[in-house]
């Protein structure tokens, strides 16, 4: 099925911008990101966007689609009625550099905050051993492909700008976490993501994990492990060292 | 005149995929001030849509397994038409490659005892291919690029090592006497012209996909390094190689091309048609005949007892896939969508797909309200990879003819022949990435400190280049130019070729040409789809015309490139490489070359009788010869 749909696109810069109406075909099975593409084709030239694989694996073409944080190129058009407008701007917490496109750098200064992976002493390539099951909680952080729509959504930083210097945000915590349940890492991040990262700042909204486009449990099963940790430790810092000799032991 | 940014630095990395990224860690640890240049933002490269694995010889899974039977599998998979000596270092090194990974904080899946696992992929004869799920490429990446934090942490914010995101380079330049100077550019964001001072450039900017319609490929792979190499001087090694990946989604429409991983059947998954036969026994070829089973139940039985049993025909290397996929359809016996059918749903129970394909699943239900573990997909050929490329010396991944140029991963030619085994892209990248890191690493310390001078004449011209799009007014938008390329390459160069049809495509391509030249675009130079596409444009033509004129000279069909005109592999055109370089007034040049000899003590890997297969009456009494001494 073909028809015209409504589109509102937000164009500008860092200066000023306004929501764009445009009328623009839709065919079957169509995503937002190829209606995004069909204005730069026909209408729009310089319509500014980011997108790779358009497969949602590497997380580029985030934005915000009638204000839900989204990939473009994972939002089908069938899931709105032919006569509704769409209404596509870019992502609210980073700074507009042009159209849909943000200035995310506030994500990759943050990712250079955290230590990384320290290997055990002692270990050759190749004489890593771990089980399956050790190493599936992190796998599972690791499936986050960096569109940075749960730093986007996430109010710590969403709502107040003051927060960004003291507040790493969920994908740079569930690094943290990532890290922390790691069988072989040999650094203790606990102590990290409550005094440097700010893990004490997330009240388990939950948000994040609404918008994850790989459905990670970023909050279930990356932050509250984390915070029960932390709280576990303060109180007494010998079940800490136990658990941590225990689990390395295995 | 047009302000340009300067920077100053030891080597140059064009391309944040994993063999940049791998080769910028190389370069820094050898003591190289190094900066990465990535068209996207810093983890997006196209090395993501890896889904598979990488192949490395660790045995973990089948102690038989070694470097000598993966080297035997990739040059039958290229129909030894690979350079011997790239398909000897990759299988050698690869184990080494993929260990180190560990060392940087991957998570591999595991087997029992603790050790990488490994799967089975078309082409391979053991289990081979460490992975994580079907998204090994996202977890090659993100171990690399944290690899690079965290060498940029020990380096303490020196910037000796420095990711230089969304910026495109157009220019290499070159100094009087051919050595490179440095490379020109933009950023993205801004349109901000810049210039990187440099004596040694990587190249690891990837493929050509998006000259073509259907295919895996991201906007990135428009062929920049293989455009930038020819222009530089150098050279592109057998560019009529192109693989077609059997197992693309067909529909919905906007996402046809979109890989489906070929582990869904190494996994178990097999092909069907519309009378729902498992049509794949019908196209095991002659050379593959003795390693392939001939019936179902065998095939069924290899899964567990893969020492008894031959192998499922649906896992021959992806150009006999593809083709076998190709005829299924053009007989009629195609899918409602013009595809096949691809089922694991009948294969394997429901948690367990979820456990091996969890990306497919995703893919399959979000894109195509299709749930893969209750019915089967529809699948069909799509334009996945180039195996030709830069020619590179093997050891230090220096490129033909430009001293201080090297060419890494997908932009270099010659490792896997005609035709590219699944898994070994990764563990190529890897494999060359570390050791053109090396490579451009030995030539800078030798210049000892005295490097080549930037030529002002080449910043010029390369700035007015880069600025005419938007200069130009009238002219015709360039995305039309580009969708009538894409068009043209898939209709007339595609899996199936014929001369008449590559005779009409250089004709179209001239007609492109001129009509790239004139495009105009409007808006200014800040973050400018249709400016970026417009300097995209001429590196497609130039690739898509190299990729037809040698395929129009190769009068054979091997690997990556069917010819229906000449249907069969004749053992004299695997004696030839074909080169194309670009003549003074910018025309491409075809010439043939010789393959030099195999080492004898590589050959001696293979038996005479399948030599037979592929070598030439003259070349077999060499070899039999020395056998008998």
């Amino acid at each position: 099925m073909t028809y015209d749909a409504q589109f509102r696109v937000w164009r500008g810069d860092a200066e000023k911008g306004d929501l764009i109406d445009y009328k623009v075909e839709v065919n079957e099975g169509e995503v937002v990101l190829d209606i995004i593409h069909r204005l730069q084709a026909t209408q729009a030239g310089d319509l500014a966007v980011r997108w790779n694989c358009k497969a949602g694996k590497c997380g580029s073409c985030s934005a915000e689609i009638n204000g839900k944080p989204r990939l473009m190129c994972m939002t089908r058009m069938s899931t709105f009625e032919p006569d509704e407008t769409i209404t596509v701007t870019p992502m609210r917490t980073f700074p507009v550099i042009k159209d849909l496109v943000t200035d995310v750098s506030f994500n990759y200064v943050k990712a250079r905050e955290v230590p990384a992976f320290a290997p055990p002493p002692g270990l050759e390539p190749g004489e890593y051993r771990m089980a399956q099951v050790d190493v599936e909680r992190s796998q599972e952080f690791r499936k986050c492909i960096e569109c940075f729509l749960c730093q986007n959504t996430c109010h710590v930083v969403r709502d107040h700008e003051d927060n960004k210097e003291s507040f790493a945000g969920p994908r740079y915590l569930m690094r943290v976490a990532e890290l922390d349940m790691h069988p072989l890492d040999a650094l203790d991040r606990q102590k990290q993501a409550q005094e440097e990262f700010g893990l004490g700042m997330c009240n388990i909204t939950k948000c994040c994990t609404e918008v994850c486009p790989e459905h990670i449990k970023i909050t279930d099963n990356a932050l509250i492990p984390m915070k029960e940790r932390v709280v576990d430790r303060k109180y007494d810092p010998l079940v800490w060292l136990g658990s941590k000799i225990t689990r390395r032991g295995t | 005149m047009t302000e340009v940014e300067k920077h100053n630095y030891d080597v140059i990395v064009i391309g944040a995929g994993g063999a940049g990224l791998r080769a910028a860690i190389a370069a820094r640890e050898a003591g190289m001030r190094t900066a990465i240049l990535s068209k996207s933002l810093f983890g997006k490269a196209h090395t993501v849509m890896a889904e598979g694995g990488i192949a490395a010889s660790m045995g973990n899974v089948n102690s038989n397994d070694n470097w000598q039977v993966h080297f035997r599998d990739t040059m039958r998979g290229g129909k030894f038409l690979n350079n011997w000596r790239m398909a000897e270092l990759h299988a050698k090194e690869a184990p080494q490659r993929v260990w180190e990974l560990e060392t940087y904080g991957a998570l591999f899946d595991r087997t029992k005892d603790g050790k990488i696992s490994q799967r089975n992929f078309g082409g391979h004869e053991y289990p081979r291919l460490a992975h994580v799920g079907d998204r090994t490429g996202l977890e090659l990446i993100r171990t690399l690029q944290q690899k690079i934090v965290s060498i940029q942490q020990d380096d303490d914010g020196d910037g000796k090592l420095k990711v230089f995101a969304e910026c495109t380079i157009t220019e290499l330049l070159r100094d009087e006497s051919g050595r490179i100077s440095g490379a020109f550019g933009y950023y993205r964001e801004t349109g901000q012209l810049v210039l990187f001072r440099a004596p040694a450039v990587v190249l690891a900017t990837g493929g050509i996909g998006k000259s073509f319609k259907v295919t895996s490929n991201s906007w990135e792979y428009t062929g920049d390094g293989h455009a930038l190499a020819l222009r530089t001087g150098s050279t592109l090694l057998n560019m009529e190689f192109v693989q077609f990946h059997p197992t693309g989604m067909v529909w919905p429409l906007s996402v046809k091309g979109i890989l489906v991983t070929e582990s869904v059947r190494g996994d178990g998954g097999v092909l069907r048609n519309s009378d729902g036969k498992r049509f794949m026994f019908d196209y095991v070829p002659d050379v593959f005949r003795k390693s392939y089973a001939e019936t179902e139940d065998e095939a069924d039985r290899w899964y567990t007892d893969p020492d008894h049993n031959k192998r499922p025909p649906e896992l021959l290397p992806r150009d006999e896939v593809a083709r076998a996929i190709n005829s299924e359809i053009k007989a009629g016996r195609g899918s409602p969508h013009g595809g096949v059918f691809l089922d694991v749903s009948t294969r394997l129970p429901a948690a367990e797909i979820l456990r091996r394909l969890p990306s497919m699943h995703h893919q399959f239900k979000e894109l195509a309200d299709v749930d893969i573990t209750k019915e089967p997909m529809e699948i069909g050929p799509t334009c996945h990879y180039v195996m030709g490329g830069v020619e590179v010396e093997p050891d230090t991944a220096a490129a033909a003819r430009v001293p201080g140029l090297f060419a890494v991963g997908e932009v270099a030619g010659g490792m896997h022949g005609s035709n590219r085994l699944g898994g070994n892209s990764l563990s190529d990248l890897l494999v060359f990435g570390r050791r053109a890191g090396d490579g451009a690493a030995e030539y800078v310390s030798h210049l000892g400190g005295s490097y080549p001078a930037v030529r002002p004449d080449q910043v010029e011209s390369a700035t007015t280049a880069a600025l005419a799009p938007l200069t130009m007014d009238g002219g015709e938008n360039p995305f039309t130019v580009h969708q009538e390329l894409q068009q043209a390459m898939n209709d007339l160069v595609g899996l199936i070729r014929t001369a008449d049809e590559m005779t009409e495509a250089l004709k179209r391509l001239e007609e492109l040409k001129a009509r790239a030249a004139k495009v105009s675009v409007e808006g200014d130079r800040q973050f400018n789809p249709g400016w970026h596409l417009a300097l995209d444009l001429r590196n497609m033509l130039v690739v898509s015309e190299c990729i037809a004129r040698a395929a129009l000279l190769r009068e054979e069909s091997r690997g990556g490139h069917t010819r229906d005109d000449f249907p069969v592999m004749e053992p004299e055109w695997r004696k030839r490489n074909l080169i194309c370089s670009l003549t003074d007034d910018g025309a491409v040049d075809v010439v043939e070359q010789p393959m030099p000899p195999m080492r004898d003590d590589l050959i001696r890997l293979f038996d005479r009788d399948e030599l037979a297969k592929y070598l030439t009456e003259a070349e077999l009494p060499t070899v039999l010869a020395e056998e008998s001494a």
